[in-house]
């Protein structure tokens, strides 16, 4: 960690510190030691039996460092050890340092519910920061409902659920959708779209989404079609994408499948300064696959992009950077990845306690200023208040962000017409 | 889904249909050929085929780093130097892994599946280790970017027509190898009968090592030149194993003549379904006619006649 950041860190935690005073108010009143003790009892703050001592206290990671998903997950461990390390750095979660016991998800469902319920029987994690695709997610939310304990889960999903026993720190589709094709509406004067996808949950979910909210708008959807994940070849569609002319190609295709697809738009002479894209599936991770000038000149729908131009990210990337090597990219996941830790820290600051009922009843209004996607808000859903921007790729794989919603979108896992 | 189109129109959509169709179509003959000789001529059921793609693949991505960064005024001819060194390149690898593995298991076929079905799990994380979790992209020369434009509405891929060419040039060089030289000729005698072979003075070890070497290069050839259609990383290779073994298995395992007719006919019907249906409805389709023509002929399109 660098001097400079420790010297920022003193006054934002002391400033953090007033905006979590100010916000627990009504739970001072229950809980008085709580906010002002440096490190209380550990009698008092671990009721239920967890991995905490006076002076550490133990969390999980739990991520695919191995099979097909490791290409994603990677960054997302990365930063929620970077934030880990920063926590400490500041003298750790209620005086007691972080120490975390990483397991691997292997990209093998049956096997994250396992390393789940390992981390919260034998270990007694007080966090578990973990799992990227929804199926894992599926996989181990029971063990986190039977054993009570608590997930911070860092993708944009589909939404559909809702637990006492996750928070959502990445987007719901809702929050990545809508206001991306109200502005491309806008902007681009969009009148017909055509819908791609990879063939799973999570596309179809955010293209029927889509669809509604297309279609609500009175526009058109000249076509929609999902390809078997890893698809390879996509001149039909391209073709067809010719034939039907879409003022808006909408894709949501993920995983070694983009890479084929964006660079055979290429060579088929679509030109996506001509053609308008947005895909909500393409982060500054993906397009080091796909390669810059395949790409370029296409919008992506996120709630964060590396070239965000804030002070806080200014310093989550050198930060990143510092730690992790300069080559490094950061995509949306990661820096939702690096939330869970810090959101978790504040949490367990205002319930003055690392009991998961008590941590799971303080969460909701949770308010986080120095996220580098700007000023965030755990909400009553467990989902975040964020705010949704467009960027525009650029040769060099970063994004040009060009748009944002003025004020935090509202996160609706189970969207009332939309379903 | 044609009301509203010129006459001109759909002609160049089903002219560039018709192009896209014969993409795919080399696609799948240049991925089936390294597999059509270690499966068909030696029994070998190699699931570790997709690895040595991907090797190839990386050895592209290396070479073209190299050359952009010592020698960057030769970076036009780059990619053929890449081919190159990912023939060689995968194929030493496939003649280390003949001689420490493949050589063991020739009486037991279906052990092969197992072990080289670890080999590639193997693999995919010495890629993971090594090269790194996430993918990377190789860069083309510029010629090999865009598309001619024949008419206003048809384009054609550069990418797609050095693909072409190049399962040409592979295929014609692979069928002389096979059925005009000396060496095809004891490839075909060790397959047919390996104690005969060897009894009249074949050096049948010699003959498999080569032949499985030759198989992987070719596999590495192959994804050399995917990196300009899909993706580099340490799991791709499974993107084309499935059908890679459909293509081999449909078409009758011991001829070449089979995995070029198969692959011509899972390409068609692939590409042309894809057109009308969704993108995995013609994947289903295509699946379902092939296991029902299987069921009627169990020994592929084509087969070989011999006396046992």
């Amino acid at each position: 960690m660098s001097s400079d950041n420790h010297q920022n860190g003193l006054p934002s935690a002391l400033r953090r510190k007033l905006l979590m005073g100010m916000a627990a108010l009504p739970a001072a009143a229950l809980l008085p030691k709580a906010a002002f003790a440096q490190a209380p009892a550990t009698s008092a703050v671990n009721t239920t039996g967890l991995a905490v001592t006076d002076t550490t206290v133990r969390v999980g990671i739990l991520h695919s460092v191995t099979g097909t998903m490791a290409i994603s997950e990677t960054g997302s461990v990365q930063a929620e050890k970077l934030a880990i390390s920063q926590i400490n750095e500041m003298g750790g979660v209620l005086g007691r340092k972080i120490e975390f016991i990483q397991e691997d998800g292997a990209s093998d469902w049956p096997n994250f519910a396992e390393k789940a319920k390992k981390l919260l029987v034998n270990d007694k994690a007080a966090a578990v920061f973990g799992c990227w695709t929804s199926a894992s997610r599926k996989a181990v939310l029971p063990v986190f409902e039977q054993y009570n304990g608590m997930l911070y889960y860092p993708t944009f999903y589909e939404g559909l659920e809702q637990s006492k026993n996750v928070i959502y720190t990445g987007q719901e589709a809702t929050q990545q959708i809508l206001s991306g094709i109200d502005w491309v509406v806008k902007e681009k004067k969009a009148k017909s779209f055509y819908l791609l996808g990879s063939d799973y949950i999570w596309p179809r979910t955010s293209n029927k989404i889509a669809r509604k909210h297309i279609e609500k708008n009175s526009l058109k959807v000249v076509g929609e079609e999902y390809f078997p994940l890893g698809h390879t070849q996509f001149n039909s569609v391209i073709n067809k994408i010719k034939l039907t002319k879409p003022d808006v190609i909408y894709a949501i295709i993920v995983g070694g499948s983009n890479v084929a697809f964006y660079k055979q738009m290429k060579a088929a002479g679509i030109d996506l300064s001509k053609q308008t894209l947005v895909t909500i599936s393409v982060t500054e991770d993906e397009i080091l696959g796909i390669g810059g000038e395949n790409i370029a000149g296409a919008y992506a729908c996120m709630k964060y992009f590396q070239s965000l131009d804030n002070p806080n990210n200014k310093d989550f990337v050198a930060a990143f950077k510092k730690m992790w090597g300069e080559n490094i990219v950061i995509g949306d996941v990661t820096q939702a990845a690096y939330l869970g830790p810090w959101l978790w820290k504040l949490t367990v600051e205002k319930a003055g306690s690392f009991d998961i009922d008590k941590v799971a009843a303080a969460s909701p209004g949770i308010e986080f200023g120095k996220a580098p996607e700007g000023y965030v808000r755990i909400h009553e859903n467990h989902h975040l208040w964020s705010k949704t921007r467009v960027g525009k790729a650029k040769l060099d794989g970063q994004y040009e962000v060009i748009y944002e919603t003025a004020d935090l979108m509202e996160p609706d896992p189970f969207p009332k017409g939309y379903q | 889904m044609f009301e509203g189109y010129t006459l001109a129109e759909l002609g160049s959509i089903f002219a560039m249909q018709g192009f896209a169709g014969l993409i795919l179509f080399s696609v799948f003959v240049l991925m089936a050929l390294g597999l059509a000789i270690i499966f068909g001529q030696m029994g070998v059921i190699n699931m570790a085929h997709g690895e040595f793609m991907i090797l190839g693949a990386y050895i592209t991505y290396f070479t073209s780093n190299f050359f952009l960064n010592y020698l960057p005024a030769l970076f036009s001819v780059y990619f053929f130097v890449a081919m190159i060194l990912a023939f060689v390149g995968a194929g030493a690898l496939g003649m280390l892994v003949e001689w420490g593995m493949i050589r063991h298991l020739y009486r037991r076929p279906l052990d092969t599946l197992l072990a080289t079905w670890g080999l590639s799990l193997m693999l995919q994380q010495f890629y993971r280790s090594v090269f790194g979790a996430r993918e990377v992209g190789v860069e083309l020369p510029q010629w090999l970017i865009g598309s001619l434009p024949v008419t206003d509405v048809i384009e054609v891929p550069i990418n797609g027509l050095f693909v072409m060419a190049l399962t040409l040039l592979i295929t014609v060089a692979v069928a002389v190898l096979m059925y005009r030289s000396r060496w095809g000729k004891q490839v075909r005698a060790v397959m047919q009968n390996r104690v005969m072979a060897g009894a009249v003075g074949i050096d049948t070890e010699k003959v498999d090592r080569y032949t499985f070497g030759i198989g992987c290069g070719i596999a590495g050839v192959a994804g050399s030149a995917f990196t300009m259609v899909g993706s580099t990383g340490p799991t791709s290779g499974q993107l084309y194993i499935v059908d890679t073994f459909l293509v081999v298995v449909f078409g009758g395992a011991q001829s070449l003549l089979g995995t070029i007719a198969s692959a011509f006919v899972i390409s068609q019907a692939q590409s042309t379904m894809e057109f009308f249906l969704s993108g995995s409805m013609a994947k289903v389709l295509t699946l379902l006619a092939v296991v029902g023509i299987l069921m009627l002929r169990p020994q592929g399109l084509f087969v070989l006649k011999v006396r046992r």
